[in-house]
């Protein structure tokens, strides 16, 4: 597998990171890399062998359904450029 | 998916174009909110209304470093639903991130199920109707599969010329999403199938259905096509919120998608919104980008995985659910289909009439819940759960009745004033003197009066002796409605000498 130029674009793109034209063109060369380097996993056989998500068989953590967080405005939106009321206030995102 | 056709084209639910008829075909992607305390991955609360921000843990907020813990119960809730939906429950399902940009949604993605999801396929039988007739047509509704995800946040773009305000609040809420199969044939179908499967969500207590407060939304996905001829494009009408919307929107848009073809156009598949106060569909400003949300596995969540013990002890305690219901009522109870499915129609209805129906006659009591409660709530616009009369209220008219101490046209005066005054059935009979006159004597003279006022009558009663029944309204009239129909009738014939 590789990518061209558009592909990489295209991510960048879809991952709202501005990338010039110079950047573009040297980050094919790496991605490629790093898929040329990935694809050496295709020589093992796996066929008949199910994915697995974790090497030791572990279950998934739950959580009981009880209230326990919360409350907790002033840290949610301490950060935020801009507040009003405690809303988050961003750019218009409709017309 | 592959598009299976279920359905035979049926005459009656099609439209008619300048070119022939058309088939519309109807698909539903149902939001349900999950009922739980708390968040799917997070300890936060899920009550709506709070202020704004305030049930926010900093896993909603994707603050770097949280990471989401599965709530159990929403699993449960799923899992129940599934079941509700006789559908496959898939022991093993996997989270994935969708990915896309909007301010309230923090993370960048959005916790879903994409390629394993909890449950698959199910079936939901829908009675549509009832028609002209006063009859229903039940129709299969397939389900494709329920996955389980993340809600997003609320986006509030009228408070400021320049800003859009956001409250994470509803960010992280339990939804379920219920993806029918293109099997619906009509707007009343889907609003049918609509209504049922909030029907089954309130019944297992797993969504409240709450639509204006947006528990429950639905993005519909409607086509044209000749009929029985090759599905056509489709467009999806994105989040309508009520099921009278559901129908206008279809409507709307599936002779805007006959017109364009029969002007010799094509369909776009494309988003398009609904609009309720010019009941139209318009387009959604299409991205410049087609949806590409580059699912991939959660890498922060492992598979949901649990036995199918677990999944039996989940269905051994699921409640009664309406078609079980239903057929229950008709069986045990006599009761008509149609009475039956008007009082399974919702649950609120059903704990309703099952109260006012314990220990006593169930068809008289679906009678005064159908004809009397509900004529009346309808006409008064309350819902059941603000019904001025209690289960125990209107169960005591029927004794009234049952027991010959008020007749039946006594128990409508009585349920007004019940209705209107309130107290105690029994009482109010003893106070306001209603009870019914069952002393002969009394009845008899009323009987003498009458017939010896209208002897012309008396001579048509005797060459026609269905005209009796004037003479028994006569009567009542004269008692104040309060003689026992059956002893008027008796003696008039007896006195009339017919029979």
């Amino acid at each position: 597998m590789s990518v061209d130029i558009q592909t990489v674009k295209r991510v960048a793109h879809l991952a709202r990171i501005a990338v010039s034209e110079d950047d573009a063109q040297r980050m094919t060369g790496e991605l490629n890399a790093i898929l040329g380097f990935v694809e050496q996993l295709n020589e093992v056989d796996v066929s008949g062998v199910e994915p697995m998500t974790s090497v030791t068989p572990v279950a998934m953590k739950k959580r009981q359904d009880v209230v326990t967080d919360g409350s907790k405005t002033a840290d949610i939106v301490a950060n935020a450029p801009a507040t009003d009321e405690n809303f988050f206030l961003v750019p218009k995102v409709v017309e | 998916m592959t598009l299976i056709d279920t359905r035979t084209p049926d005459p009656k639910r099609l439209i008619p174009g300048a070119t022939g008829d058309w088939e519309v075909i109807i698909g539903l992607e149902v939001h349900a909110q999950v009922t739980s305390n708390a968040k799917l991955f997070s300890g936060a609360s899920t009550a709506f209304g709070a202020e704004p921000n305030a049930n926010v843990s900093l896993v909603d907020a994707a603050m770097p470093g949280m990471l989401p813990v599965i709530n159990e119960e929403c699993v449960k809730q799923a899992i129940r639903t599934g079941l509700g939906l006789k559908a496959q429950i898939n022991l093993k399902s996997v989270f994935d991130r969708k990915n896309y940009f909007y301010p309230d949604l923090p993370q960048g993605y959005q916790i879903s199920q994409f390629k394993q999801p909890i449950v698959g396929e199910g079936i939901v039988t829908v009675s549509v109707g009832p028609d002209r007739k006063g009859e229903f047509e039940d129709i299969e509704v397939g389900v494709e599969r329920l996955h389980l995800e993340q809600d997003a946040g609320k986006s509030i773009h009228d408070q400021n010329p320049t800003m859009s305000y956001v409250d994470l609040n509803r960010s992280g809420v339990a939804l379920m999403e219920i993806v029918s199969k293109p099997d619906m044939r009509s707007s009343d179908e889907a609003k049918a199938y609509l209504t049922k499967l909030r029907t089954i969500v309130r019944y297992l207590g797993t969504c409240d259905g709450n639509m204006d407060e947006g528990s429950m939304r639905a993005d519909v996905n409607v086509s044209v096509r000749k009929p029985g001829g090759e599905f056509g494009t489709r467009c999806e009408i994105k989040n309508v919120n009520s099921i009278r919307f559901v129908g206008q929107a279809i409507e709307y848009e599936a002779r805007r998608q006959i017109g364009i073809i029969e002007d010799g156009g094509t369909i776009d598949q494309e988003t398009r919104l609904f609009d309720p106060v010019k009941g139209e569909t318009r387009s959604m400003r299409s991205k410049e980008e087609a949806h590409d949300y580059r699912y991939f596995p959660d890498p922060d969540l492992l598979p949901l995985e649990f036995d199918q013990a677990y999944v039996d002890d989940l269905a051994k305690d699921l409640p009664e659910l309406p078609d079980d219901k239903k057929a229950r009522l008709v069986e045990s109870l006599g009761l008509s289909v149609y009475d039956a499915s008007i009082l399974v129609s919702e649950k609120a209805i059903a704990d309703y009439f099952e109260k006012v129906a314990a220990g006593r006659d169930g068809k008289l009591a679906a009678n005064w819940v159908i004809n009397d409660l509900l004529g009346a709530l309808n006409k008064a616009g309350k819902d059941i759960e603000n019904a001025p009369l209690s289960p125990d209220q209107l169960g005591g008219v029927i004794d009234l009745i049952k027991e010959g101490t008020i007749s039946g046209k006594i128990a409508k005066d009585l349920f007004e004033i019940l209705w209107n005054e309130g107290g105690e059935p029994r009482q109010l009979v003893e106070s306001r003197g209603m009870k019914q006159v069952t002393d002969t004597g009394a009845i008899e003279k009323a009987v003498d009066d009458v017939i010896a006022a209208n002897p012309d009558k008396v001579a048509q009663a005797q060459a026609k002796p269905s005209m009796a029944g004037w003479f028994v309204g006569q009567v009542m009239k004269a008692t104040g409605g309060k003689a026992n129909p059956q002893a008027v009738n008796d003696l008039v014939k007896a006195k009339l000498g017919i029979e």
